[in-house]
């Protein structure tokens, strides 16, 4: 394997871990408020339809980002309506809104299907992208892989050293508790859930408009399962979420390669290598299972009725 | 209920005892579609359905049509089928995994006509098409063959069944044809459907040389990763030009129009028979999109002949020599691969680089 693959391999693994990032930061920030939102494919392909129609319609793929940011809260606030305000049960709302995503963004996406936009191109970061090999692997990436890791490090330092963290962190392990010395919990639940929905529609914009600039229904392919699977391995820590994300890039891309190279596997065994590569290292990093326990937000999924 | 039921039993009798033409001309024949995707996804279904657009533009109305998209194959698609047999003369099932429910149908309703693509069971009143997209596959491997540079061409594929190992076989003669240091990479997806990993396997091989990218799985990633490196490609299913200006060469494309408006004509005509169609270049259901500006004359000239050659069935692309990737001849010189060949086909043609995973 020569130099110049293994850099095109370290290049492709942090292109094809950064929607799973984006999608697994948000699900874990709702998380860690208690709210389970299993509606991450619905609200990744809304973003993704949206930000791509926004895009056609106005011709400026930033625009189409944000469209596709506000989709994903558009979509986490009908989920929010239903599971924090009416009290429904999380797992089935959290279902019923991945359905209703899936069937949404085909329907108001069936016009845009075939059209070609240029999307977001790469940008080369000045001084750091001349580095050697560095520079190829890191920083010549469209902006929303730059976002990706601004927004890794904004929620890392979050929950590690602010006030804002805490909050989240106490609603999300004793919601009574919360309110009684004065949280807000409905609000900061709330709160939480908007962001993981941004993230989801933000990582469905970065799906239409960046990796493969096109609409098509169901583009997702499942990435919103796996990023739901990627935060429980992570033991709901941003940091690991990092990692986890950049292993299962990194695993699927060989995957490629490896045939590529007339390596003789099955291609179906290879396929399998990404989530048998995560799961395996994730149990490693945690592979004191009680710590891995404590971590998970004990209010996790349960409702939370305010006392009148 | 039971005076509606009288009543349309004598009108039918009556009409029946005044004989079929005098039918024809009161009322259409209703043909169903039953679709496994939706329609406006560009690729499968959405061939199909223009197939069935340009039939009642054909047969005007002496048809009227009506389809049922997304159905998910297996209990559903049953339930479906019935549903439109109750009053439909005539239904096409657009996906393999409709052909037991097809048939279970077809069984209980012998006066309806049935049509399943890309089947094998066949009954009295239910028949079986498809299209020979390999032809158009050995074509573009004629283009891809003389126009690459560096002797590498690189190939997208989903699962190695006999219908995807076909068209890698033919792509891969066409292109030795015309030029015999070619090689052809292949990666397995290992899906149908996933743009982004795609992408991912398109790149890769670009990497390992290849500088003409085609692919057996349904987005057009490939293209667009083949045009944002400068690289040419060749799409599948429908003509994927808008994703790839500079890069896209051409397309195989299924047109499935003529077939559907011979088989409804047959049923209005009573001369429909159940058989099992494979139809290609010469029905015109298996095509190629317009060339790009890249494509130099003397290779479309080039394609034109080997199409029009096939077209007359002076040419077949699996005539002989036909030697395996082990060495193994195939067929030899005079000879041509069987239909009953290519249906089963799992083995590789010479030029192609790599194992055949067994499925």
């Amino acid at each position: 394997m020569d130099f110049d693959l293994i850099v095109n391999i370290l290049f492709a693994t942090i292109r094809t871990g950064t929607p799973l990032i984006l999608i697994a930061l948000g699900e874990m920030v709702a998380e860690k408020s208690g709210v389970l939102n299993l509606g991450q494919e619905g609200m990744v392909l809304m973003g993704a339809v949206c930000g791509f129609m926004a895009a056609v319609v106005t011709g400026n793929a930033g625009l189409g980002v944000i469209a596709a940011i506000i989709a994903g809260m558009v979509a986490s606030l009908l989920f929010g309506f239903l599971a924090i305000s009416l009290v429904t049960n999380q797992v089935a709302t959290g279902l019923a809104l991945t359905i209703f995503g899936i069937g949404l963004s085909a329907f108001i996406g069936a016009g845009y299907v075939g059209m070609a936009i240029e999307g977001i191109t790469p940008w080369e970061i000045p001084l750091l992208s001349d580095l050697p090999v560095i520079g190829k692997i890191l920083f010549s990436h469209d902006p929303l892989v730059y976002l990706s890791w601004v927004l890794f490090g904004l929620i890392f330092w979050c929950f590690r050293s602010t006030r804002i963290g805490l909050t989240v962190r106490a609603v999300g392990e004793n919601p009574e508790a919360a309110n009684a010395i004065g949280i807000p919990v409905m609000k900061v639940r709330y709160g939480a859930v908007l962001f993981g929905g941004a993230m989801a529609g933000l990582a469905g914009g970065y799906l239409s408009l960046a990796y493969t600039p096109m609409w098509n229904e169901g583009m997702s392919a499942g990435r919103g399962w796996i990023a739901l699977a990627l935060v429980v391995f992570a033991s709901w820590k941003a940091e690991r979420i990092l990692l986890g994300a950049y292993l299962f890039g990194a695993a699927s891309i060989m995957h490629l390669v490896l045939q590529g190279l007339g390596f003789e596997a099955s291609p179906n065994l290879l396929a399998m290598l990404p989530y048998i590569a995560t799961i395996i290292v994730l149990v490693v990093i945690a592979n004191d299972s009680i710590k891995a326990k404590l971590s998970t937000p004990l209010a996790l999924g349960q409702p939370y009725r305010p006392q009148v | 209920m039971m005076g509606r039921n009288k009543i349309a039993t004598l009108i039918s009798a009556a009409t029946l005892a005044l004989g079929a033409s005098f039918v024809n001309a009161e009322d259409p024949l209703k043909v169903g579609f039953v679709y496994v995707g939706p329609t406006g996804d560009a690729g499968w279904t959405y061939a199909h359905d223009e197939a069935r657009k340009y039939m009642e533009e054909q047969l005007g109305d002496k048809v009227e049509t009506s389809y049922v998209e997304s159905v998910a194959e297996g209990p559903d698609a049953e339930r479906v089928i019935r549903r439109l047999a109750k009053d439909h003369g005539l239904i096409f099932t657009t996906s393999f995994g409709y052909m037991n429910p097809t048939l279970k149908v077809a069984k209980k309703f012998p006066k309806v006509k049935f049509e399943h693509a890309t089947g094998y069971k066949q009954s009295k009143n239910m028949g079986t098409y498809f299209t020979r997209a390999y032809q158009g596959r050995y074509l573009t491997g004629l283009v891809a063959g003389k126009m690459t540079k560096s002797n590498v061409l690189g190939y997208v594929a989903s699962f190695p069944i006999p219908e995807v190992i076909r068209g890698i076989n033919a792509f891969t003669k066409g292109a030795k044809e015309v030029n015999p240091d070619v090689k052809v990479k292949v990666v397995w997806a290992s899906t149908w459907y996933d743009p982004a990993k795609e992408r991912e396997a398109a790149e890769t091989l670009m990497l390992q040389g290849a500088d003409i990218l085609t692919q057996h799985t349904d987005s057009a990633a490939v293209i667009q990763a083949a045009e944002s490196k400068g690289k040419f490609a060749i799409g599948y299913h429908s003509d994927m030009s808008a994703y790839g200006e500079k890069a896209h060469l051409t397309s195989t494309v299924h047109n499935w129009g003529d077939l559907y408006t011979q088989k409804a004509q047959a049923v209005i005509d009573g001369s429909w028979k159940a058989e099992d169609v494979w139809t290609g270049i010469a029905q015109g259901s298996t095509d190629l999109a317009p060339f790009n500006d890249a494509v130099p004359a003397d290779v479309r000239e080039l394609v034109e002949a080997k199409k029009a050659a096939i077209k007359a069935g002076e040419a077949r692309v699996f005539d002989g020599p036909v030697t395996a990737q082990d060495g193994s001849v195939k067929a030899k010189d005079g000879e041509s691969l069987s239909d009953g060949d290519l249906q089963g086909m799992n083995w590789y043609i010479d030029g192609v680089e790599g194992k055949l995973p067994q499925s």
